[in-house]
């Protein structure tokens, strides 16, 4: 098995965000469930609240669901105040789970890997 | 079978969205419901500000046009209408919907009033805890205009049961508006847990409709959506056991896949296992989809935990005036001439000592991810000649100041940077809330008939 370099999260997943008060949440589902092993290695929650330090995060909480292949963050204090208050544009942070999926995932490859996943790594360099 | 059909997944949706649903629910012959949510976190205090300013208001101003193309076929086929578009105040809604009726020549409606959300006067806010996702948010003190809890199904289900052809609520939690219908038609007891659990479920994946089939999904040459100008609502094929199917109308765009409704199913959800609701606490966590045809997800495994014991109420005081304002910079060395306009409107704030939050952003930069202090912006190395928009927000609690902070991006049209142009401004007040955790007790859900004794 070999790292062949880092692609966007958004090469094998999609996912949605949504308020609730000062709290966000994001999903991240992966297209194939053979990649679900490579969202619980990579996106953690750790990752995510990087991602998310600049707007004063203080605690992200990951939920893992195998049977969707989908994991559920959920963000605390990351809306500049929520929809109410929030000086910013996007005030409900709908625009927020392309921040998560523009995350530099790696990839394991096998040798005999499908043509598909070469057109995703070859795509993303 | 029963077949639920959403008319709207928030106010300032698709007006013509019901009727492709409504179609297809008369079509199959067996009658159904069609649910209408259009009650978000704020909507209901402005509601209560438009019935103050007059008694027949207060309700969904799009009522009339959300109703009217549907109305006469839902009544004739014995499609229950469901709604919280009643928002601040139900008895108007319910009178302007029998106008409507007059209008179209139906005769008297049966329509249901629900009622007990409204805690004003009712409810001692010191004695109750805040609900725990305001995270920091300070407390307020200032007006209260609003306090309203979220309501289950159970008003819902007895007013349906009664005859109700019409349901008009205040706030109930967005789920419930389905859950009602089913447990009308079903007759499952609240205590069975599981089959609430999945009616609560069926709701959640109906309450914001299209995001379920197609809406709020395409991401071009990665998730295609055919026909985004024409998305098909969604609907559910409910069994008695609970499970159910999500398909949409025939000939309508979007579509229901895998993909969307997973996207759906965790919308707004916080623990997938106790997902909490006044009637169940539901755990989607092991819940399986299974495609069975085009457009049609079958949605079951839903599982049901006794309801919390307190209530979520969201209480809305007048909060403070936001202030925005645009003006655009482009060609050669826009990104320094819109930064230069950037750090001269806050020095013009700090040197008039204006009492206002302010915070900047370049459109064409990093606006949508960045944080009030601009950490990302102070970081963009991109396009020197783009073409930006930059765009200002103030909040503050007086509204001459917000004003007055405004009129300083107006005047950089002859004292800012070279060339910036397109000033565009607006003042308005905001409402805001947070929500609390009430006991049960104070809440009652209720219903009467428009035209008897509540």
């Amino acid at each position: 098995m070999t790292i062949p370099g880092s692609i966007p999260l958004h090469a094998i997943a999609h996912g949605r965000s949504g308020d609730k008060g000062n709290r966000l949440n994001v999903n991240i589902i992966a297209y194939d469930q053979k990649h679900w092993p490579v969202l619980l290695e990579e996106v953690t929650a750790e990752r995510v609240a990087a991602l998310f330090a600049h707007r004063g995060v203080t605690e992200v909480r990951r939920y893992e669901l195998p049977l969707l292949g989908a994991l559920n963050f959920v963000i605390e204090d990351a809306l500049e105040g929520g929809v109410n208050s929030s000086l910013a544009v996007d005030t409900h942070g709908k625009c927020l789970s392309y921040l998560v999926l523009g995350m530099e995932i790696r990839v394991p490859v096998e040798p005999d890997e499908d043509a598909l996943s070469r057109r995703v790594l070859q795509s993303a360099k | 079978m029963y077949r639920i059909g959403s008319g709207a997944g928030f106010s300032g949706d698709r007006i013509d969205a019901p009727q492709s649903v409504v179609a297809a629910i008369a079509a199959a012959g067996e009658g159904g419901a069609v649910i209408f949510e259009t009650l978000g976190e704020r909507t209901l205090a402005l509601g209560q500000i438009a019935k103050r300013q007059d008694a027949r208001r207060g309700y969904e101003p799009l009522l009339d046009d959300l109703l009217e193309p549907v109305l006469a076929q839902c009544v004739a086929s014995g499609i229950v209408v469901v709604g919280n578009f009643g928002q601040a105040n139900p008895p108007a809604a319910a009178a302007a919907i029998q106008a409507l009726a007059d209008r179209l020549g139906l005769g008297a409606l049966r329509i249901a009033i629900v009622g007990g959300d409204d805690l004003v006067g009712r409810v001692d806010l010191s004695k109750t805890e805040r609900w725990d996702g305001d995270g920091r948010l300070p407390d307020l003190d200032g007006d209260v205009i609003a306090i309203n809890a979220y309501m289950g199904a159970a008003a819902i289900a007895g007013a349906i049961s009664a005859g109700a052809q019409v349901v008009v609520t205040g706030r109930v939690a967005d789920p419930a508006l389905a859950l009602g219908p089913l447990v009308a038609h079903f007759g499952w007891g609240w205590d069975d847990l599981d089959r609430i659990a999945a009616g609560t479920l069926a709701g959640h994946l109906l309450e914001c409709g299209s995001q379920v089939s197609g809406g709020f999904f395409a991401d071009p040459g990665v998730k295609d959506v055919p026909d985004t100008a024409n998305i098909g609502f969604p609907i559910a094929e409910v069994d008695s056991d609970g499970s159910f199917v999500i398909t949409k109308a025939p000939g309508t765009g979007g579509l229901v896949d895998l993909r969307t409704v997973k996207e759906q199913l965790l919308y707004e959800i916080h623990d997938p296992a106790a997902y909490l609701t006044p009637d169940v606490t539901l755990d989607i966590s092991q819940v399986e989809l299974t495609q069975v045809g085009p457009d049609r997800v079958r949605v079951a495994g839903a599982k049901g935990h006794p309801a919390p014991e307190k209530l979520k109420a969201t209480v809305s005081y007048f909060g403070d005036w936001l202030g925005e304002a645009e003006i655009s910079y482009a060609g050669p060395n826009a990104l320094a001439r819109a930064k230069l306009a950037v750090t001269t409107i806050g020095e013009r704030i700090r040197r008039r000592d204006l009492p206002v939050r302010h915070r900047a952003d370049i459109f064409g930069t990093v606006s949508a991810f960045d944080s009030d202090r601009g950490d990302l912006l102070a970081e963009f190395g991109g396009n020197a000649a783009g073409d930006y928009r930059v765009r200002f927000a103030f909040g503050g609690t007086s509204q001459r100041d917000v004003e007055r902070a405004v009129q300083e991006v107006n005047a950089l049209y002859c004292c800012g940077p070279a060339g910036g142009g397109g000033v565009r401004q607006s003042v308005k007040p905001r409402v805001r809330t947070l929500s609390h955790l009430v006991p049960r007790h104070l809440v009652q859900p209720v219903f009467h008939f428009a035209g008897e004794a509540s």
